[in-house]
């Protein structure tokens, strides 16, 4: 387990280290001179200049990279060319607002669709499992910022039980808050429950037709019991891999969710900042983005080497 | 465990398409995924010689028309008709996820087979390679991509294609490596053919009915992507009309004038459902022995 542990954790390093090279490298190609942009067109060469110095916009390219990298390892994201303001603090505020959205989405995504999935599984080929799976195919083919559009309209415009868009922020209380997530992460979960949900019931499926679970229904286990404590629990391995993923599904998902409800989040930063041209903060982002996927990636990597000790011996 | 996967990927016999057309008509998600996708490239198509109105035609005496006889889906702020945008959205649409598809054939399957071709320090370099981009959110980088290089249809092809790329090496690579361990390619090698001559003559047709399948399900996704990009405002530009575009302009709209969110929406949801409904079916028609596991 230790070496398989160092293994994944030198890819895990050796995988950051690249995504820091290629991020740094697109951003380069990026037209658009920061300097010009912050201080208009008319802006004389020798002041354009001055603030290239001061950004150290005219230093080497491997000399900023270096400094660039060695600054995200401290936790000194750069200072946003628009806002002015440190990127980490950005992120800080944003994250409040990110963060509980992905995880609420995350959330009911497993509590809709591991229940429908064993339904499914354990009525193969009947109404129940027909019609769940019909249901899915749909939520896969519903674009999730089109859902949510449907419900603003359902439930903000025509029955006014939560507002449009928006966020009130913290301070404001957890209900008011708890109103102006609600939609964004329904509109985030659906796809993702549908894929999970059929994910779900494959994997059961599977399983059921298992020895050990024949052997339990043998030895006189009701088939609920058998069902829920032998075939479930091992159906679930594959259903952790594809949550692991949908993590990063989630996270990126924000970006067109957080914009169709105005939420003050990363995913509306991070497009705010392409729009605005604001490069150290694009960069940051994506790099702490490409992060968060490859670090909880490789967590699910670890914790299925724990789960299933023929994995080690792989890598 | 890897030899009984690959055994359980392996291609099986290629067979005629008047064979696979046969059993196709008795497979119902073929039947309802081929009908419907049918229906929305001949939209796409009909788009090209007629619409019911000029797609930019401006009338702002008839602007946020709801549905009626004369304008069966209803008209937009500009008094434009929505069934003609829809139209030629259809066709904006399917020529981004065409496109996109292609790059990532064009340029996965090669890679893919060459990986298998070849194995050792090649194959684990373009393997990692692909984990890598497969590391990164596509969203997020078609994003990035659309934005460094401007908005724009064709950079949302390219975008979306570059996320195809790692999906195809992966897919020709896997059924690829397992036909090697087949005695017919062996056979081929003892004739004295080359890596590139094998490939070519054996390889490709034995897989190419899992790159239709992966070939379909990539085109559904990049509808998705398309729309999702247009409604950001990075693909399609008006005034080309884009199901994404539409949708996001008939957000600010949407308490007076619903109708203009629903149809766009509708078309997305249709073209993807038929492009998924027939990659389902025609994965089952390939592989009879997925569909007991199903």
């Amino acid at each position: 387990m230790f070496v398989y542990a160092l293994r994944r954790i030198a890819m895990l390093v050796a995988t950051l280290a690249v995504a820091t090279v290629v991020i740094f490298a697109v951003m380069e190609v990026l037209p658009g001179d920061p300097a010009a942009l912050i201080l208009g067109v008319e802006a004389r060469e020798d002041t354009l200049n001055a603030l290239r110095e001061q950004m150290g916009l005219n230093r080497p390219l491997h000399v900023r990279y270096l400094s660039w990298v060695t600054g995200l390892l401290t936790g000194d994201l750069g200072t946003s060319y628009t806002y002015s303001v440190p990127v980490s603090d950005l992120i800080n505020e944003r994250i409040g607002v990110t963060l509980p959205l992905a995880l609420i989405a995350l959330t009911l995504s497993t509590l809709i669709s591991i229940p429908l999935g064993v339904l499914a599984a354990a009525r193969h080929n009947r109404v129940a499992d027909v019609g769940i799976m019909a249901t899915t195919q749909l939520g896969i083919a519903i674009p999730n910022f089109w859902f949510a559009l449907l419900l603003v309209w359902m439930f903000a415009i025509t029955l006014r039980l939560v507002p449009s868009g928006g966020f009130p922020g913290w301070d404001a209380g957890l209900i008011p808050c708890l109103q102006a997530l609600i939609l964004p992460a329904v509109a985030l979960a659906l796809p993702q429950a549908s894929i999970l949900t059929r994910i779900m019931r494959s994997s059961l499926l599977d399983t059921l037709h298992d020895d050990y679970v024949r052997t339990a229904r043998a030895k006189g286990l009701s088939q609920r019991i058998a069902l829920w404590s032998h075939a479930v629990p091992n159906a679930l391995i594959p259903v952790l891999t594809i949550m692991g993923l949908q993590f990063s599904f989630l996270l990126t998902g924000t970006i067109i969710i957080e914009n169709v409800f105005f939420l003050p989040g990363i995913g509306r930063l991070i497009f705010q900042a392409i729009t605005q041209r604001d490069l150290i903060v694009v960069e940051s982002l994506i790099v702490v983005l490409v992060a968060a996927v490859i670090i909880v990636n490789f967590l699910v990597d670890l914790a299925y080497g724990v789960v299933d000790p023929r994995l080690r011996s792989r890598g | 465990m890897s030899e009984i996967f690959a055994e359980q990927t392996a291609p099986t016999e290629p067979e005629g398409p008047l064979a696979i057309l046969k059993k196709g008509l008795h497979n119902r998600s073929f039947v309802i995924g081929a009908a419907i996708t049918l229906v929305v490239i001949a939209m796409a198509l009909i788009s090209f010689f007629w619409t019911p109105y000029p797609f930019d035609g401006i009338e702002i005496a008839n602007r946020l028309k709801t549905p009626n006889a004369d304008h069966w889906l209803g008209t937009d702020h500009f008094g434009r008709d929505v069934l003609s945008m829809i139209m030629v959205g259809a066709r904006n649409s399917i020529g981004v996820a065409i496109i996109a598809v292609g790059i990532g054939i064009g340029i996965g399957v090669p890679a893919g087979t060459w990986a298998a071709a070849r194995g050792g320090w090649i194959d684990e370099t373009l393997m990692r390679v692909n984990d890598f981009v497969f590391a990164f959110p596509a969203l997020l980088s078609a994003v990035m991509i659309t934005a460094i290089f401007g908005p724009g249809a064709v950079n949302a092809m390219i975008a979306i294609g570059i996320f195809n790329i790692p999906v195809f090496a992966r897919v020709a690579r896997g059924a690829a490596l397992a036909l090697w361990q087949r005695e017919f390619i062996l056979a081929a090698r003892v004739a004295g053919k080359g890596p590139v001559h094998i490939t070519v003559e054996h390889i490709l047709p034995n897989i190419l009915n899992l790159l239709i399948v992966q070939g379909t399900i990539q085109f559904s996704l990049g509808i998705l992507a398309e729309a999702g990009l247009s409604y950001l405002g990075l693909g399609t530009q008006p005034p080309n009309p884009s199901w994404g575009k539409m949708l996001a302009e008939a957000q600010t709209m949407i308490a007076i004038a619903p109708h203009l969110a629903i149809f766009p929406g509708l078309a997305i949801v249709t073209a993807v459902l038929g492009l998924n409904l027939l990659g389902d079916g025609l994965r089952d028609i390939f592989d009879p022995r997925l569909r007991r596991l199903k």
